[in-house]
C-alpha cells in the first residue's frame, strides 16, 4: 500500500502556494512599515520646519519669541564638540584595536577587555552622562564645558569605533604583512606603513558613523547640565556651550506650538548634517572596497 | 616551451662548477612542528650561493615550511617549534637572540601570489629602503630604477610610477614583488612557487628573470612544476612528507634519480 | 659578508647598515604593545569609572533613604516638601509599560522584515532596503521623541479621547519603531548564516519558501533572533529622550497607559534638567536610579551574549 496519498498532496499544494503568497506579501507590508515611517518623519519635519528655515535662523541665538530664534550657538557648539570628539575617541578606538587585533596575546586580561567592549557598547547613554557628570564636571572641575561633554562622547562611541577599526584592521590580508616582515620591517613598522594605511577607509567609514551618532545624542549632554539658552559663541574648550539636540530638546518642551515648528527647523539641520557624515561614509566605502 | 618528454624530463645543459662554491646555507637536523604535526624532520641541506636551487615535492610535503624557516616566517604563524640549527653566512639562525630583522633584510622572499601593498609603484620599491632608514630621495630614485631594471620591468612602468601597483597585471605585480625584494639587495632571494598564480606568459618572464639574477644572488625556489625546476634550477631537493629524499644536481635528479620515491614522482606516478 | 662585487656607486645593504637605528626601533618596538595596551585599558577605566561613580553616590543615597524603601516602595515622590519618598518601584514600572509595548511593535516586525530580507527579498531589493534601515536606526533619538509627541500622539488621542498628552503608548510605539532596524538586521544576520544546504534540502522534497523559512531557517536561527531582541530590550530600557518628551513626568504603581507616567530614564532628566541643587537627596537619588537601569541593562546584555555564545548552532 502507498503511504503517501499523491492525489491530496497535489490537492494540498495550491492552498501551500497561496499560503506562501499570502505571508510573502505580509512580509514585505512589515518591511514596508518601517521605510514608510521613516518617509512621514521626513515630510511632517521638513513640512513643519521649512517656515523658520531661514538664513537667519542661522545666525540668530535662541530667544523667547519663535520667530527671533535661531541655532548659531547651538550649531557652533556641535561643531566644537566634534572637534574635541573626533580625535580623542578616534585615538583611543585606532589604538585599541591595534592592541587587540595585532599584539593582544589570547589570555584572560585581552578576554576580560573584549568582553568589557561589548558590554560598554550596551550601557545606556543616559548612564554615560552621568560618568560625565561625577568624574569630568564634578571630579576633574572641568564644569559644564565643551571638554567634559567631548571627553564623555568620546567614551560613549568609543566601543562602536573599536569594533569598526577591528573589523577594518582584520580585513587586511596576511600577505600584506608577509610581504613587509619578509622584508626585514618590524612589526610596528608593517603597522604603522602597511596595516593602517590599508585600513583607513574601514575605519574613516566607522568613526563617522560614530561620529553621527555622538552628534545627535542628547541625554549624556541633558545629565551634565548644557544649558539651552545661550547669547554667546564659545571661545575655548573650556567654555560652556550649547548643541544642537540640546536645542532641539528645548524647543520640544516648550507649550507654544510654534516653538515645535522651531524644533522642526533645527531637526532639519541635525538631519541634513547627518545624511552628510552618511554619505561621507558610504562614498569612503564604496570608492575604497576591496582593492587586493 | 615545455617538455613533455616522459617519463624523464630534459635538463638544459649547465656548468658545473658547484663544488667550488661557498654555502649560504646549511641545514642541520633540522625539525619543525606545528603544535604536534611534524612538519620537517631531520632536514640536513647545503645550499650553495649563486645557485638556483629548486625544492619539489608534492603538496603538504613541507617545501614551503622549509622555505619559510628560512627566514624564519613560520614565526608568523603561531604554535611552531624548532629544533636542530640553520647555519647562514656562519650563524645558526634559530639560535635565541637572533635578530632575524636583519636576517630578512639579507634575504629576501617572493610569495606564491603576487602581493604589492596598496601603493604607488614607486613606494613599494622604496619600501624596504624606507624602513631601514634611507630617506634620501635622489638615492632612492636611483634604488626603485635599478630595482626594477633589475626585475626587467622598468621599460613597461617607467612612466607610471606613482600609479597603485594593483593597476598592473598579475605575471607585473609578480615582478614588481621581486623589484621590491631586489631594493634592499639582499644576498639570497626565496620563492615560494612564484609562478603559481601566473599565466604561461607571465611565467616564462619570470623564469627568464631567475636566470638572470642568478649571476648576483642565491636563488632557492619552492615549485610544484617539475619542468620549471629541471628548466631553471642548478640543483633541486625533493621532499616528502618532511623529508629530504634525495638533494643533487638537477640533471642527475631528473635523469637517474637514485631514489626510487623520487622516480616515482618525477615520472608522475604520484603527487 | 657578501661575496658579490660592487656592480656600481650604489651599495644598498651598507647603506642599510650604516642608517637604521636598530636600538632605536627595538626600543619603539618594545615600548608601542605597553603604549596600546595602556590605550585599551581606557575602555576598562570607563566601566570602573561608571561603577565607583554609581556606586559612590548610591551609597550616600542609602545613607538617607533605607535600601528597603528603595527596592519594594510603591510611591516615588522625591519632591514632596514634608516627607518626600523614594520607592522606586513606579520608575520600574514605567520603564518596564515601555519596554513591553515597544516589544510588541518591534519583535514581529523587526522578524518579519528579516524573514523578508533573507528569505524573499531580491538581491537589488535588499541593496536599497538594507541603507535605509540603517538610516531609520541613525535617526537622533530625540528626533523620535519629538515625533512621539507632535505626531503619534495626536493620532491617537484622535482615536481615543482618553489618551492625554503625555502617555506610555506613544513613546512605547516610537521607541518600539527605534528598535526595529537592528532586531531585523540582527535576526537576519542570523538566518543568513543558516547554510543553503539546508534550505536546498527541505526545497527539493517540494517546500514552498514559506516553510523553509519557518520551519527550517527560523529554528535554525533562533538563538541569534532571541538574542537580538534581548539586545533590544535592553535598549528599550535604556532609551531616554524618547520618553522624556513624550511620556510624561509621573511616577505611577500601575497599569494605567494612557496617562501621564515615568520612566527610570525619564526621572534622570526631569532632575537633571531641574535645579535640584548638588548634594541634595534627589541629587543623589538620580545615581541610585541609574545604578537600577545599569543593572538592568547589563543583565540583558550578558543574557543576549550568553544566549548567542550558549546556543550558537553548530552547521
Amino acid at each position: 500500500m502507498n503511504y503517501i496519498d499523491h492525489e491530496s498532496v497535489a490537492k494540498k499544494t495550491n492552498s501551500r502556494l497561496l499560503k506562501n503568497k499570502v505571508l510573502k506579501s505580509i512580509f514585505l507590508a512589515a518591511t514596508m512599515f518601517g521605510l514608510i515611517v521613516l518617509a512621514i518623519l521626513l515630510y511632517r519635519i521638513v513640512t513643519q520646519g521649512s517656515e523658520y528655515l531661514s538664513l537667519e535662523f542661522f545666525t540668530s541665538f535662541a530667544s523667547r519669541i519663535p520667530e527671533n530664534s535661531g541655532i548659531k550657538a547651538a550649531i557652533l557648539g556641535s561643531i566644537y564638540l566634534m572637534l574635541v570628539v573626533a580625535p580623542i575617541s578616534m585615538f583611543l578606538g585606532v589604538g585599541t584595536a591595534v592592541y587587540l587585533e595585532e599584539y593582544a596575546k589570547k589570555n584572560k586580561l585581552t578576554n576580560f577587555i573584549r568582553i568589557n567592549i561589548s558590554n560598554l557598547a550596551g550601557v545606556p547613554s543616559v548612564v554615560f552622562g552621568l560618568l560625565g557628570l561625577t568624574i569630568f564636571a564634578r571630579f576633574f572641575g572641568l564644569g559644564i564645558s565643551i571638554l567634559a561633554a567631548g571627553l564623555t562622547m568620546s567614551l560613549l562611541i568609543l566601543p562602536i569605533i573599536i569594533v569598526a577599526a577591528q573589523e577594518a584592521i582584520r580585513s587586511v590580508p596576511k600577505e600584506l604583512r608577509d610581504a613587509s616582515y619578509a622584508m626585514g620591517a618590524t612589526k610596528w613598522q608593517t603597522i604603522l606603513r602597511i596595516v593602517l594605511p590599508a585600513a583607513i577607509p574601514g575605519i574613516l567609514t566607522g568613526s563617522i558613523l560614530a561620529l553621527s551618532r555622538a552628534i545627535g545624542e542628547t541625554a549624556p549632554l541633558v545629565v551634565l547640565g548644557i544649558p539651552t539658552i545661550l547669547m554667546f559663541t564659545p571661545d575655548s574648550i573650556l567654555s560652556t556651550f550649547t548643541a544642537l539636540p540640546m536645542q532641539i530638546f528645548d524647543w520640544t518642551k516648550r507649550p507654544q506650538v510654534a516653538f515645535h515648528d522651531v524644533a522642526a527647523a533645527g531637526i532639519i539641520v541635525l538631519m541634513t548634517l547627518l545624511i552628510i557624515m552618511n554619505s561621507i561614509a558610504v562614498f569612503i566605502r564604496n570608492k575604497y572596497q576591496k582593492r587586493y | 616551451m615545455t617538455t613533455t618528454v616522459k617519463p624523464k624530463i630534459q635538463v638544459p645543459e649547465k656548468k658545473k662548477e658547484s663544488a667550488s662554491r661557498g654555502s649560504v646555507y646549511q641545514s642541520n637536523q633540522l625539525n619543525l612542528w606545528y603544535d604536534t604535526n611534524h612538519a620537517l624532520k631531520n632536514i640536513d641541506l647545503d645550499i650553495k650561493e649563486n645557485e638556483v636551487t629548486a625544492i619539489i615535492g608534492p603538496s603538504g610535503c613541507g617545501k614551503s615550511t622549509y622555505i619559510k624557516t628560512l627566514n624564519r616566517m613560520t614565526e608568523t604563524i603561531p604554535s611552531v617549534k624548532t629544533s636542530g640549527e640553520i647555519i647562514y653566512r656562519g650563524k645558526n639562525i634559530l639560535e635565541k637572540g637572533y635578530k632575524f630583522e636583519e636576517l630578512r633584510t639579507k634575504v629576501g622572499m617572493v610569495f606564491q601570489k603576487p602581493n604589492p601593498f596598496p601603493k604607488s609603484i614607486y613606494e613599494n620599491i622604496a619600501y624596504g629602503p624606507r624602513i631601514h632608514g634611507i630617506k634620501n630621495k635622489k638615492i632612492l630614485d636611483q634604488i626603485v630604477e635599478k630595482s626594477l631594471r633589475g626585475a626587467a620591468i622598468w621599460d613597461e612602468v617607467k612612466d607610471r610610477l606613482n600609479e597603485n601597483a594593483y593597476s598592473l597585471s598579475g605575471g607585473q605585480q609578480q615582478r614588481i614583488c621581486i623589484a621590491r625584494c631586489l631594493a634592499i639587495e639582499p644576498d639570497v632571494i626565496l620563492m615560494d612557487e612564484p609562478t603559481s598564480a601566473l599565466d604561461p606568459i607571465s611565467t616564462l618572464k619570470v623564469e627568464e628573470l631567475v636566470q638572470e639574477l642568478k649571476k648576483e644572488y642565491s636563488i632557492i625556489i619552492v615549485t610544484h612544476n617539475m619542468q620549471q625546476a629541471a628548466r631553471i634550477s642548478d640543483k633541486t631537493a625533493f621532499f616528502l612528507n618532511g623529508e629530504v629524499i634525495e638533494f643533487d644536481e638537477t640533471d642527475k635528479i631528473f635523469s637517474n634519480p637514485s631514489d626510487k620515491r623520487t622516480e616515482d614522482y618525477i615520472s608522475g606516478r604520484f603527487g | 659578508m657578501s661575496m658579490k662585487e660592487p656592480n656600481s656607486t650604489l651599495n644598498v645593504q651598507e647603506l642599510i647598515a650604516q642608517k637604521s637605528n636598530r636600538g632605536l626601533l627595538s626600543f619603539v618596538e618594545k615600548l608601542m604593545p605597553k603604549l596600546l595596551l595602556a590605550i585599551a585599558i581606557v575602555s576598562v577605566l570607563t566601566t570602573l569609572g561608571i561603577l565607583a561613580t554609581l556606586v559612590v553616590e548610591t551609597y550616600i543615597f542609602f545613607t538617607r533613604v533605607p535600601f528597603w524603601e528603595f527596592i519594594t516602595g510603591t510611591e516615588w515622590y522625591p519632591f514632596a516638601n514634608s516627607t518626600p519618598t523614594f520607592g522606586v518601584l513606579p520608575l520600574v514600572i514605567g520603564t518596564l509599560k515601555i519596554t513591553g509595548i515597544a516589544v510588541l511593535v518591534a519583535v514581529p516586525l523587526g522578524i518579519a522584515t528579516a524573514i523578508y530580507l533573507s528569505e524573499y527579498a531580491s538581491h537589488r531589493a535588499r541593496k536599497v532596503i538594507k541603507p535605509i534601515l540603517e538610516v531609520l536606526a541613525g535617526v537622533p533619538t530625540i528626533v523620535y521623541g519629538f515625533f512621539a509627541l507632535t505626531f503619534v500622539t495626536p493620532i491617537l488621542r484622535s482615536i481615543s479621547p482618553e489618551v492625554s498628552i503625555f502617555n506610555a503608548i506613544s513613546p512605547g510605539i516610537v521607541v518600539g519603531i527605534m528598535i526595529i532596524p537592528m532586531i531585523a538586521s540582527l535576526s537576519e544576520d542570523a538566518m543568513n548564516s543558516v547554510p543553503n544546504s539546508m534550505r536546498d534540502g527541505a526545497y527539493a522534497l517540494g517546500s514552498t519558501k514559506l516553510e523553509v523559512a519557518i520551519k527550517i531557517v527560523l529554528p535554525a536561527a533562533i538563538s541569534g533572533i532571541v538574542a537580538s531582541t534581548v539586545l533590544a530590550i535592553s535598549r528599550a530600557i535604556g532609551e531616554t529622550m524618547i520618553v522624556a518628551v513624550a511620556a510624561g513626568s509621573t511616577p505611577r504603581f500601575d497599569g494605567d497607559l494612557t496617562g501621564s507616567i515615568q520612566t527610570m530614564t525619564a526621572y534622570i532628566v526631569q532632575v537633571t534638567t531641574g535645579d535640584a541643587g548638588y548634594g541634595t537627596t534627589i541629587y543623589y537619588s538620580i545615581y541610585a536610579v541609574g545604578f537600577t537601569l545599569f543593572i538592568f541593562t547589563l543583565i540583558m546584555n550578558m543574557l543576549a551574549q550568553y544566549i548567542s555564545k550558549r546556543f550558537r548552532e553548530e552547521y
